[in-house]
């Protein structure tokens, strides 16, 4: 049994769009369950003392390259998972863009295996939906689910032939398990490094148009609408991609969708000295665009925030602005970075935060987390949020560092992390 | 001759950190340069000693020349690394090539690369001062050096001037580095091209008009620049037809007749005769082409004189 004093609470609210606050309180946990919340709890146990730090159920984190099997060098499940744990992450969910490709069930329980033998945190397992993410042949949904998979994706690339997405959005609707969808219309992304506009213009990068993105979607959600499934956008980063998903909502389809901590933050100025760790896809955005993800998260067309935490090695980062990978590393820094930036601000409340890094992802995939209440799963982050921090490659955990926030001081520090009852991260 | 202005050590990534003083401070050390080309005896000995490392990554023979060149004239050492990038992709970084290189000891680096930006990786890697002879569409700031002395030196100020640049806008480095410097000196820029290969924002970005009729964009011009058009784009599916575009952007005696009279006429070569412009037009008397060859060492001179500190 682990005993959390006097640390602030995160209560959420019974209203389903409204946010909760923070009371003070102990939290008993026995097992891997919270067994009870009030104030003065006594008990003979282990005792974290949380005077002054705010506690939050663990983060869920919808979309993670955990680059396991197969990429190793940039991250696997054993940093991976650790990264998450110092970021407060419980639950992460990894992306079936590995080598070999997660689209047969042998992948999953290798993933799940080696998860929970050596893992900080819980993983769960998206499969892709068509083999080797060629966008050719569905993968074996079927199979997969029974090894566990909790939705699917072709994330990293994107079905090209509408009569293929189509048919794969038949097939996985058979199974009642979210479609995940990366939008670009690859015939107007091409060659592109950063998002096509007056940065791409001024740094004569070739540009992926804000269109290659929204005109997948809005394929999509008539794929989807079309079949009756659930669909659920990726990394939503333009303002048009977000009106769409707006508009689809209020015809009442089943469609969701997520955000990144970078496509809330960062937009193009950020890339003006070709620095490669601003390099990711879909590219950082417009001011205008930046705006409307965060005006779409606030008003609840964005369903919650999703890392699309993807590290790269040095090697594929240190290198001519052409020739490097895409991809943002965001586990251990994403709390950090989003209090910073958007609470501290007063962009949005702490509670609405947390709401959108761990109740609403978890409502999504139906998993007991994301509250704090008696009964759901003892995933804890406790956050000092007084406290600075500074990521360096040095300290970075995830065994890639390729952040735009590297060597920048932010606040909000996560100072212990419990997962399934276990501390898994004591800062 | 002094050094008035501080270039010691400086980078010439693009023309945007150098200030029309600067500029123009070029332009004058160009001048001196052109005129020891015309000696007999053409060299000089202020950068005896000193090391200027060429690399380049694309083929280039012309701007590898005119840059070999320079720093013979001014007795530099002079070593190459010449690669193309594909065959670098498979095996060393430019990180790697670049710290291998200057284990050499080099003072100072000229590079042409594909890909923009990696003038400025090779500075980080070194801290020496690098010269940009040319990064994929980026910049190509000696062009526009060269370019920008050609017209003053015929026109004797740049202030007030109209330049019409017309061509496949999107692929040419020469365009931003030359809308960048002639803003700076007080010119007014016009570019004219297809829509298709015309990057958004050209206006927003760089203070430029931009027109798609070339009749509207030569209109009062006292100096007009050709670019070269590539029978590429045609199967990149960018426009149509040589043929098309010549009825359409080609620089001839016909529509050379909206510019004023004696416009001058340039091209960063090589020229696509019959495309771009005709032989009428690019061999006329006030045509700059083959001047500006001429002023690309004396340019290239002077900046290599005015970074590594030599004194006349
Ligand atoms: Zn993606």
């Amino acid at each position: 049994m682990i005993l959390i004093k006097n640390g602030l609470i995160y209560e959420a609210s019974n209203k389903a769009d409204a946010t909760g606050n923070f009371v003070k309180k102990d939290i008993l946990i026995n097992g891997n369950k919270i067994e009870k919340i009030a104030a003065n709890i006594k008990e003979d146990c282990k005792i974290i003392d949380a005077e002054g730090k705010h506690v939050f159920p663990g983060f869920v984190d919808m979309h993670t390259h955990l680059r396991d099997p197969g990429q190793t060098y940039k991250e696997d499940i054993y940093s991976g998972t650790r990264a998450a744990a110092k970021g407060g992450w419980t639950t992460v969910c990894a992306m079936p863009n590995t080598d070999p490709v997660v689209d047969n069930i042998s992948t999953v329980e290798y993933i799940k295996r080696k998860a929970k033998d050596i893992g900080a945190c819980k993983v769960l397992v998206i499969g892709a939906m068509t083999k080797k993410l060629e966008g050719k042949e569905i993968s074996e949904i079927g199979n997969m689910l029974q090894g566990g998979i909790v939705a699917v994706s072709d994330d990293g690339g994107c079905i090209q032939s509408t009569k293929i997405a189509l048919n794969t959005m038949k097939y996985a609707s058979n199974f009642n398990i979210p479609i995940i969808v990366h939008s670009e219309d690859y015939s107007l992304s091409g060659k592109g490094q950063i998002n096509s506009g007056k940065m791409s213009t001024k740094l004569g990068l070739s540009g992926i148009p804000a269109l290659a993105e929204e005109l997948m979607i809005s394929r999509d959600i008539m794929l989807a609408e079309n079949v009756g499934c659930h669909l659920h956008i990726a990394h939503i980063s333009t303002r048009k991609s977000i009106e769409l998903v707006r508009q689809a909502k209020e015809k009442g389809l089943n469609i969701t969708a997520e955000v990144t901590p970078h496509h809330l933050l960062l937009t193009e100025e950020e890339c003006s000295s070709y620095d490669t760790n601003t390099k990711v896809k879909p590219p950082l955005r417009t001011e205008k665009d930046r705006q409307a993800c965060l005006e779409g998260l606030l008003d609840g067309t964005i369903d919650f925030i999703a890392t699309d935490h993807a590290p790269h090695s040095d090697f594929e980062k240190e290198k001519e602005f052409n020739l490097a990978s895409y991809g943002i590393n965001s586990l251990e820094t994403a709390f950090a970075v989003l209090y910073t930036e958007l609470v501290l601000n007063n962009k949005m409340d702490l509670s609405f935060l947390i709401d959108k890094i761990s109740t609403k992802p978890s409502q999504f995939l139906n998993i007991n987390c994301g509250l704090l209440e008696k009964g759901k799963a003892a995933d804890i982050a406790i956050a000092d949020l007084e406290a600075e921090i500074l990521f360096t490659p040095e300290n970075m955990v995830s065994k890639s560092n390729n952040t735009p926030y590297i060597n920048k001081t932010l606040k909000g520090k996560i100072v212990t992390t419990i997962c399934e009852g276990k501390v898994v991260f004591l800062g | 001759m002094e050094n008035s202005h501080n270039f010691i050590g400086r980078n010439l990534f693009d023309l945007d950190d150098w200030s029309a003083d600067e500029i123009q401070a070029v332009l004058d050390a160009t001048k001196v340069m052109k005129e020891v080309n015309q000696r007999d005896y053409k060299k000089l000995p202020i950068l005896r000693g000193k090391t200027v490392c060429t690399l380049f990554f694309e083929n280039s023979t012309r701007t590898l020349m005119s840059f070999e060149l320079a720093a013979d004239r001014l007795s530099a050492d002079l070593v190459r690394f010449s690669a193309n990038v594909s065959s670098l992709h498979k095996g060393e970084s430019l990180q790697d090539t670049v710290y291998t290189v200057d284990a050499m000891g080099i003072d100072l680096y000229i590079i042409r690369h594909s890909y923009p930006g990696s003038p400025q990786l090779v500075h980080k890697y070194t801290g020496k001062p690098v010269l940009n002879a040319g990064d994929g569409p980026h910049a190509h700031p000696t062009q526009a050096l060269l370019d920008m002395f050609s017209i003053w030196e015929r026109t004797g100020t740049l202030k007030g001037l109209k330049v019409t640049i017309v061509g496949d806008v999107a692929h040419s480095r020469v365009v931003r580095s030359n809308l960048i410097g002639l803003k700076k000196m007080g010119a007014n820029v016009t570019i004219c091209g297809p829509k298709t290969l015309m990057p958004g924002y050209m206006q927003e970005v760089y203070g430029c008009k931009v027109e798609y009729d070339l009749k509207t964009a030569l209109k009062n011009a006292d100096a007009v620049m050709g670019l070269r058009m590539q029978l590429e784009r045609q199967s990149d599916g960018l426009f149509p037809s040589l043929e098309e575009y010549t009825k359409l952007f080609t620089l001839s005696e016909e529509t050379m007749r909206y510019a004023k009279k004696d416009a001058l006429i340039l091209h960063p070569g090589p020229m696509n005769r019959g495309v771009e412009i005709l032989p009428g037009i690019a061999d006329s008397d006030r045509s700059l082409i083959l001047e500006q060859v001429t002023n690309g060492v004396a340019v290239r001179m002077a900046l290599l004189f005015l970074i590594l500190g030599g004194k006349l």
